[in-house]
């Protein structure tokens, strides 16, 4: 049977991620004590949620740079919604801004599958008019911390079996996607979809409609991670996580998600996002200007790329390729 | 027609030519892992003649064109230019050497203009080293009205029709003063007009010297324009000479052969009730009123050209596209087919002819491949059962003799014939009624092929209906009982029994009067 968190590629990251973190303990031992890493985890925690349904879009040939604007969208209208009715019970918090983020998934999904607009054009679009709507609604102004109600900020910091409910979210959300992904027919389409998009409607799947269904799982899970987001910081405003897409994007690529699509585990968008995290929660601690963070994290992905298009370059290519490849 | 008695079965090319050949291939030999595609085929142009290349699908003409323009390296054998050995690394050396193919898609760009596309990778440049935009423009026009086209040289490919882009093509080709021009069946998509102004340029660039290789199944054009053939037939040079000393049914004769040598399985069809009834499917440019019956336990052969309309009319049976008109029964109930979802349910299956583009997901294991369209059935409450699928797979696979290290082996890893037993185990394990196979066996080796021959066999005779599109003779007449030829998307013949000759087919899908032959 197959383990997807023992192919190579997941164990070469995993094995890279080890070595990351003794390097840090050789000169910072306190860096990997225990209390620590479930820092850097719960830290780490928004960019998990988010890679996952990343990598469900990226699996189908598309790609979601509308995240990080759903979020700060999402986490503007449930922090206005929170200081309009402080008393909205948590439940609804949450409910609505999966629903508000999923109806962002789905309106980059309809125009992707719909009006068969390439996924990159669709979602640079939408990650504009998101943040346009946030100015809009918000006239440009921050909510602050004393604005909204304490529970609403508590919630993600709630300290639950040792670890902040913020994790525990990352944490469900990982081993749910990797039922979604391995056990059921829609996880499988993707896969299907990316693989071969051809093969797939000879198959008898709707290719627009599953790569919909990635964008909307990828923008509720950006709404999510937008109420998060806000109350664990306890601000709004138009630019939270402005560039944050691209982080998501890296931590996918890190964890062996093809771009091309069809190849890619939720183990290795796990680690993919791990292993960014760690870097940057590891430079301010061995004193390397986070400046450094971009560098590096820009290394990692041409690494993990290169790495990626080694392993799977096959051996018996077409003829006509190599006689492409000599000229 | 020309007509000549003579016996020209086995006859080597006579040449009693005064001229000798510019172009000159000896021996040549091509393999590809499980194929041998070319075996020791030799082949003359020239000067001034046109020389058809005749030969049913998978011969080996392809293959040669590759082999003449630098895309693929011979194994053996010698290519001479004008007496002088040569060899082609790439395609550009192929072109320097003055080999230029008119391909039956044009390899141009779509989005430069018509100049731009003469003179790319050559233009005429001023002085300071940049294209010298009024010259090129200049010297299309020059090109083009040499070859009696009237093409603005300044307007985008795109806004071209088929014809005026092969005149593109050929200009481009004038451009780099081609000696050797090859022309792949340039007049398979156009019209009767188009098709005489091609015929007229060949004459033109007949007049200008060049040696042209003209590959084409229309025996009609072959005859009015070629002034030698030579067949190829299963990779090999089974004739050759000139085309005054040869008749059309010698020609056929040479194309087909005479042994069918491969074996297949031995079947006593017993026939069912009917499962599937087409009336009038039609579709507005690619087929038209295509209407047959088919019976339970029967194997279907559809036979034509390529570009018959064969695979889009499947296409359009199994939901791919939606035709115009039509109408199907199944199991004498009418059944609307909208998506590859509905044919699917209707028990109708698909295997496509482009394994690679269609069938195979790459990237998926071998299991996944087979239990994609089946995962409603492997499943419970919504949940995969990866043990059902790998049992499924494994049932499926068995039956077709699957060579593979695991079940969970990238489909990908896997040679050409024991993909194509995975796509045909997935819809098998759908538990179809119909199954239509197009080109089952093209480009996989002779041990899948008896294996997938004999499969179909053994499906018919469990009482599945089966579909089977092949350009191939053999295998057409091998395994149908029955067989439909397809003409410009229409029905041009059905056969059955008796009257299933090589000779027959081939005429019906060439469009020729039945011969006394």
């Amino acid at each position: 049977m197959t383990l997807s968190f023992l192919k190579s590629r997941e164990l070469v990251l995993g094995v890279a991620i080890l070595a990351l973190l003794l390097a840090i303990a050789s000169r910072f031992p306190a860096f990997i004590e225990p209390a620590n890493l479930a820092k850097v985890f719960n830290d780490t925690a928004p960019l998990i949620i988010l890679a996952l349904g990343q990598m469900a879009v990226i699996l189908t040939r598309c790609i979601d740079l509308s995240v990080a604007a759903n979020l700060a969208l999402t986490g503007m209208v449930v922090a206005m919604l929170n200081t309009l009715y402080p008393g909205l019970p948590i439940p609804v918090i949450l409910m609505v801004s999966i629903l508000l983020g999923a109806v962002m998934g789905l309106a980059n999904g309809l125009l992707v599958w719909k009006l068969d607009i390439p996924p990159i054009v669709v979602t640079l679009g939408t990650m504009t008019v998101y943040r346009g709507i946030i100015f809009l609604i918000s006239d440009g102004a921050w909510i602050n911390a004393h604005e909204m109600s304490e529970s609403f900020k508590a919630f993600p910091r709630a300290v639950f079996l040792g670890l902040p409910v913020l994790s525990w979210i990352a944490i469900v959300a990982v081993t749910g996607f990797a039922v979604l992904i391995g056990r059921t027919a829609l996880g499988r389409a993707f896969y299907a979809v990316g693989g071969n998009p051809h093969a797939a409607v000879y198959t008898g799947i709707n290719v627009g409609q599953t790569q919909c269904a990635a964008f909307v799982l990828s923008g509720a899970l950006a709404g999510l991670t937008g109420y998060l987001w806000v109350a664990r910081y306890a601000v709004a405003y138009v630019d939270i996580a402005g560039g944050f897409e691209l982080e998501v994007v890296a931590a996918c690529v890190i964890g062996g998600i093809s771009i091309a699509g069809g190849i890619g585990s939720v183990g290795g968008a796990l680690l993919g996002a791990l292993f960014l995290g760690i870097v940057k929660n590891a430079l301010p601690v061995i004193n390397i200007s986070p400046f450094w963070q971009l560098a590096i994290s820009g290394s990692a992905i041409i690494v993990a790329v290169a790495f990626n298009a080694t392993s799977t370059r096959s051996k018996g290519r077409v003829i006509l390729k190599k006689a492409e490849h000599a000229q | 027609m020309l007509a000549n008695t003579q016996g020209i079965g086995n006859v080597h090319p006579s040449v009693t030519n005064d001229q000798k050949p510019v172009l000159s291939l000896k021996g040549i030999s091509k393999s590809f892992p499980g194929v041998k595609a070319l075996s020791e085929v030799s082949l003359d142009l020239y000067p001034g003649q046109v020389t058809a290349l005749v030969g049913e699908n998978g011969a080996g003409k392809s293959t040669i064109v590759k082999v003449l323009t630098g895309i693929y390296q011979p194994d053996e054998g010698e290519i001479s230019i004008s007496g002088s050995s040569v060899s082609f690394p790439t395609a550009q050396d192929a072109g320097k050497a003055g080999v230029t193919a008119i391909h039956q898609e044009t390899v141009l760009f779509d989005d430069l203009s018509v100049a731009e596309n003469i003179f790319i990778g050559h233009a005429p440049k001023s002085r300071f080293g940049l294209i010298d935009k009024t010259a090129m423009v200049r010297q299309a026009k020059e090109l083009l009205a040499r070859i009696g086209a009237r093409i603005d040289p300044s307007v985008l490919l795109k806004e071209l029709g088929i014809a005026n882009k092969h005149l593109v093509a050929i200009a481009r080709a004038l451009s780099i003063d081609a000696s050797i021009v090859i022309m792949d069946e340039p007049t398979a998509s156009l019209s009767h007009k188009e098709i005489e102004e091609t015929y007229e340029l060949v004459e033109r660039l007949k007049a200008e010297g060049k040696a042209i290789l003209f590959i084409s199944h229309k025996f009609d054009e072959i005859f009015r324009i070629a002034d030698r053939y030579t067949v190829f037939r299963d990779g090999q040079m089974v004739g050759a000479g000139k085309i005054a000393e040869v008749s059309e049914p010698d020609l056929v004769r040479l194309m087909v052969g005479r042994s069918v040598d491969q074996v297949f399985p031995k079947r006593t069809p017993e026939l069912g009730p009917e499962v599937l009834r087409v009336v009038g499917y039609s579709h507005p440019t690619e087929f038209e009123d295509i209407g047959f019956t088919l019976r339970r336990g029967e194997i279907l052969g559809f036979y034509g050209l390529v570009g018959a309309g064969r695979s889009e009319f499947m296409q359009a049976l199994f939901g791919i596209t939606r035709p115009s008109k039509g109408a199907i029964r199944i199991d004498d109930t009418v059944a609307v087919i909208r998506t590859p979802n509905e044919a699917i349910s209707h028990g109708i299956v698909y295997v496509p002819e482009d394994r690679g583009k269609q069938g195979a997901i790459k990237g998926l294991p071998i299991f996944q491949n087979v239990s994609l369209p089946s995962l409603k059935s492997t499943s419970r409450n919504g949940f995969l059962r990866l043990a059902e699928e790998f049992k499924l797979t494994r049932d499926y696979t068995r039956r077709l003799d699957l060579r593979a290290a695991a079940l969970d082996q990238d489909i990908g890893e896997l040679s050409g014939g024991n993909q194509q037993k995975v796509i045909i185990a997935k819809w098998l394990a759908t538990q179809p009624r119909v199954i239509i196979l197009d080109e089952p066996t093209k480009g996989i080796d002779i041990g899948s092929k008896a294996a997938v021959h004999e499969f179909m066999a053994e499906l018919a005779a469990q009482g599945l209906a089966v579909i089977m599109v092949s350009s191939e003779i053999p295998e057409i007449l091998g395994m149908s009982d029955r067989v439909i030829v397809m003409r410009e998307g229409r029905i041009a013949a059905e056969f059955e029994g008796d009257e299933l000759t090589p000779e027959r087919l081939v005429r019906a899908a060439a469009g020729l009067a039945e011969a006394a032959t």
